[in-house]
């Protein structure tokens, strides 16, 4: 990239970089080519505030962000040494004040991730071009703020933005091509409802018909004055055949009765919500990949002996256990290095768990041998909560000493609740639901046959903070136009709140 | 040019300085006050901003987290301190947004929100400061104010003049006499000077409510007055039956018991002025707070005739707040008010009721531009 922020590496670096390439690739790591940049902190903090993006839209947030980093780093409670974006080709990001040796852990990471961003399934339909796409949304929704106003756009932002958390990962697989084929049989189907007629025109010919309209919409589309849009609600038939729904924004972008540019936007910051749920998804297990490779790497072919105790220093700060909180890049690396010693000791399976002998248990080697190639592929096909349902083990949960705390009104404090398992498993799967977000769901459009719009929260045992619901709900309300309602339960009991723009009402169910 | 983030960031500015300008008389009744932080910046916590989504309520949430201990054991900090954010998805813990705005930010928004006049300064600009400024060009400097563009041109006018420069292959190489630099200006100005000599009555009818008030009022008024005059001198007196000169704690942590005689106070105050500001150069603002009670009204006929001979000819106006305790009369308040006028010239009064009347007493104070 030819930004004057960043700048390509060169003599040193790129000599250091060409090796540590060479041992992931040989230690078989797959991965997009990675280009790394330097620049300064201030420069490192602003990416950061981006999501990694040198160009996104103007926004206060990003603001924000920057504003909490700078201070951060500035207070020295903070430091960024690295950051990599999912791309092809992916970059990277290298401090320029770090040491030698930082550099050396930080590209060591950076492949681990660029192997995971490559080869998890999770990741198969991200956008690898949306260092583009984020420029050009971000020329699109400039475009807008100088058509309608910044405050305006803005604010509409803000409530998009609302949504962000409410999404699908069904949407994950879909493919563009799948995509293209599921809008063609809904919009089929819906036609032949609506004409009330069989239509029996083959398959083939009603695809050409169909394409051919595609193409049609396509010229025309951009043609319509935006500032008339379509003003009237969209047939509210068509809305309920898509519900239930979990795909929040994609309902409202379709269905809500905004103008051409509104609906544009949400689909921006729909695409921008999707590209990240993946990242979302597989925090530990990314992180976790990234280290194991940083560590492995570094211990057994980069490391020069006088730089043992700097790395062990870093790697030390990178792997702290909290009490407050789990640390994914401790969690992911010593599950990994778990899986890893399980299949090369054969410590899995139905003889393993079987047996009752503690000696025999203990002892158990097979010599399999098989902990890389299973490794590599978990690093595939698994996410976050799939990877900890199968290969969080009581061994494990005790070795990591874990435990749940929970907080204490008595003494004003969060104490440790229990050591248990059972419940530490259950717990941690909970928090990993869902991309720890809560379950919304639209279910209806046309609540009551009045237009009203009927969210469920799918309780898993934790309530909504219903302050922020009704912010929520609020904003929500702005894009609907009509009342909103939200089933949940609070202390147990199945409650309706209904929004209708100026005040929150709510009754048992 | 900046980075488009920068935008961002004055746009977050902005936004935040509209937040704390809607919950300025929050902010203030609460009596929390904006931090100095020694670079002429506050610190302002106030909540983040942030955007409202569906999320899960903390209480029944809990964590996770790693290490030793036994159930029960405390996982986090201080007994008391609220629940600590935990969450191994995503940690989207609460942020508490802490903002550095400069005094004249600050000042800005109070006078934003209360439509407040800037004040036309009297008397001579008589504080004097040099300032430096980069204005002009010199031959000797360091490397850092090196002026490119009038060494390159200095080394053309040398390399026509003396022929080594060739118009088909135009090098043009600087050598140490073609060097400029910027150089500095010294400047000197002048300024206004004010002071700001505050009164309290700190006898028994004026409780630590009561001194909060004064407290969170006077820290509202040295911000607007500062950013209205470079330098203001801030003097504090005290006083029940007797007063003395104090140093801001003091002021603020007295408590005497006993009478109030308010004219000991207005003496002092007179004595100050007479001795260390000549009214024609300074700017005077004298404020004194007291609860409405005097031991008598032979006291207050003292007190009247020091501000009209002596205290009133020399400031630019005179404040008086009343602050309502449980035990004061007001009546101090009733008998200026008959000498002059709700709302004289030269004196301004305000009653201040509780916590939430602050911002309007301090309207009153500085509305009108004096």
């Amino acid at each position: 990239m030819t930004n004057f922020r960043t700048r390509s590496i060169d003599g040193e670096l790129q000599t250091l970089k060409e090796e540590i390439e060479g041992y992931a690739l040989s230690a078989g790591l797959d991965f997009y080519p990675v280009l790394f940049e330097v620049c300064d902190y201030d420069t490192v903090n602003i990416l950061a505030a981006q999501g990694g993006f040198p160009s996104r839209y103007p926004h206060w947030r990003f603001g924000m962000e920057y504003d909490q980093l700078s201070k951060g780093y500035a207070y020295g409670l903070q430091k960024i040494y690295e950051m990599v974006v999912n791309t092809n080709p992916c970059y990277a990001y290298l401090l320029n004040a770090n040491h030698w040796v930082d550099q050396k852990i930080v590209m060591a990471h950076v492949f681990g991730h660029a192997d995971f961003f490559k080869n998890n399934l999770w990741f198969n339909t991200t956008d690898r071009k949306m260092m583009d796409v984020m420029a050009n949304h971000g020329t699109k929704i400039r475009r807008y703020m100088n058509r309608f106003g910044q405050d305006r756009v803005e604010a509409h932002i803000d409530r998009v933005l609302s949504l962000e958390n409410l999404l699908s990962m069904d949407v994950l697989f879909e493919t563009a091509e799948l995509q293209r084929r599921r809008t063609d049989l809904e919009k089929m189907a819906s036609d032949e409802k609506e004409h009330g007629q069989e239509d029996d025109r083959s398959q083939a010919l009603k695809s050409f018909m169909r394409s051919k309209e595609r193409y049609k919409e396509k010229q025309e589309g951009p043609a319509k004055d935006e500032d008339h849009g379509k003003d009237e609600a969209r047939p509210m038939a068509a809305a309920t055949r898509k519900l239930p729904s979990k795909d929040i924004m994609a309902f409202l972008m379709d269905y809500a009765p905004l103008q051409e540019w509104e609906s544009d936007v949400i689909g921006i910051l729909r695409d921008e919500a999707y590209y990240f749920l993946p990242q979302r998804m597989t925090k530990i297990m990314n992180e976790g990949w990234a280290s194991y490779w940083h560590s492995t790497i570094m211990c057994t072919k980069a490391l020069a002996p006088s730089e043992i105790i700097d790395f062990a220093d870093h790697h030390a700060g990178v792997m702290a256990m909290s009490r407050q909180q789990l640390n994914p890049y401790k969690v992911g690396i010593e599950l990994f290095r778990d899986i890893e010693y399980r299949w090369n000791t054969g410590k899995f399976g139905k003889d393993y768990l079987e047996c009752n002998e503690m000696h025999e248990k203990t002892h158990w080697n097979k010599n399999l041998g098989q902990g890389r190639e299973k490794i590599f592929q978990v690093r595939r096909t698994h996410n976050d909560i799939t990877f900890i349902d199968e290969f969080f083990t009581q061994e494990f949960c005790e070795r990591q000493q874990l435990f749940t705390y929970k907080y204490n009104p008595r003494t004003g404090r969060n104490e440790i609740e229990t050591r248990d398992f059972q419940l530490i498993k259950s717990k941690l799967l909970t928090s990993l639901t869902n991309f720890g977000q809560p379950l919304i769901e639209i279910t209806e459009a046309n609540f009551e046959n009045r237009g009203e719009l009927l969210l469920h929260h799918v309780h898993q045992g934790v309530d909504l903070d219903m302050g922020f619901a009704t912010e929520t709900m609020r904003n929500i309300f702005q894009l609907w136009k009509r009342p909103i309602n939200l089933v949940t339960k609070v202390d147990d009991t199945e409650t309706l709140f209904s929004f209708d723009g100026k005040e929150m009402r709510t009754r048992a169910k | 040019m900046d980075h488009p983030i920068k935008r961002d960031h004055s746009r977050f500015r902005k936004i935040i300085k509209g937040k704390i300008r809607e919950n300025l008389r929050k902010y203030i009744s609460k009596g929390e006050m904006p931090l100095p932080k020694g670079d002429g910046t506050y610190r302002i916590p106030m909540p983040s901003i942030d955007i409202p989504r569906f999320k899960f309520g903390e209480r029944q949430q809990g964590g996770m987290g790693q290490g030793e201990g036994q159930p029960g054991d405390p996982v986090d900090g201080q007994q008391g301190e609220g629940p600590g954010k935990g969450e191994a998805g995503e940690g989207e813990g609460k942020k508490e947004l802490e903002v550095d705005l400069s005094l004249q930010e600050l000042a800005q928004i109070l006078g934003d929100e209360l439509a407040l006049p800037n004040i036309e300064p009297k008397g001579k600009k008589t504080i004097q400061s040099d300032a430096k400024r980069y204005t002009s060009i010199g031959t000797t400097g360091p490397d850092s104010l090196k002026h490119f563009k009038r060494s390159y041109k200095e080394a053309l006018k040398r390399q026509v003049a003396s022929g080594t420069y060739d118009a088909k292959n135009p090098i043009i190489i600087p050598i140490r006499q073609d060097f400029r630099f910027r150089s500095s200006d010294m400047k000197t100005e002048f300024e206004n000077a004010a002071v700001v000599i505050y009164m309290m009555d700190v006898s028994g009818s004026m409780g630590d409510e009561q001194k909060e008030i004064v407290r969170t009022e006077s820290f509202w008024i040295n911000l607007w007055l500062k950013s209205q005059y470079k330098d203001i001198v801030i003097r504090y007196i005290i006083h029940d039956a007797t007063a003395k000169e104090v140093d801001e704690e003091t002021f603020f942590r007295t408590r005497e018991s006993g009478g109030t005689l308010i004219s000991s106070a207005f003496k002092l105050c007179r004595d100050i002025i007479a001795a260390d500001y000549n009214s024609a150069d300074w700017n005077i603002y004298p404020f004194h707070f007291s609860d409405g009670d005097n031991w008598s009204t032979d006291d207050t006929k003292i007190c009247l005739e020091i501000l009209d001979q002596e205290i009133l000819p020399s400031s630019n106006v005179f404040c008086y707040g009343q602050v309502e305790s449980r035990y004061g009369s007001g009546q101090f308040y009733k008998d200026l008010s008959s000498h002059y006028g709700e709302t004289g010239e030269k004196v301004i009064l305000s009653k201040i009721k509780n916590k939430d009347s602050i911002l309007d007493s301090i309207k009153d104070f500085l509305g009108k531009g004096k």
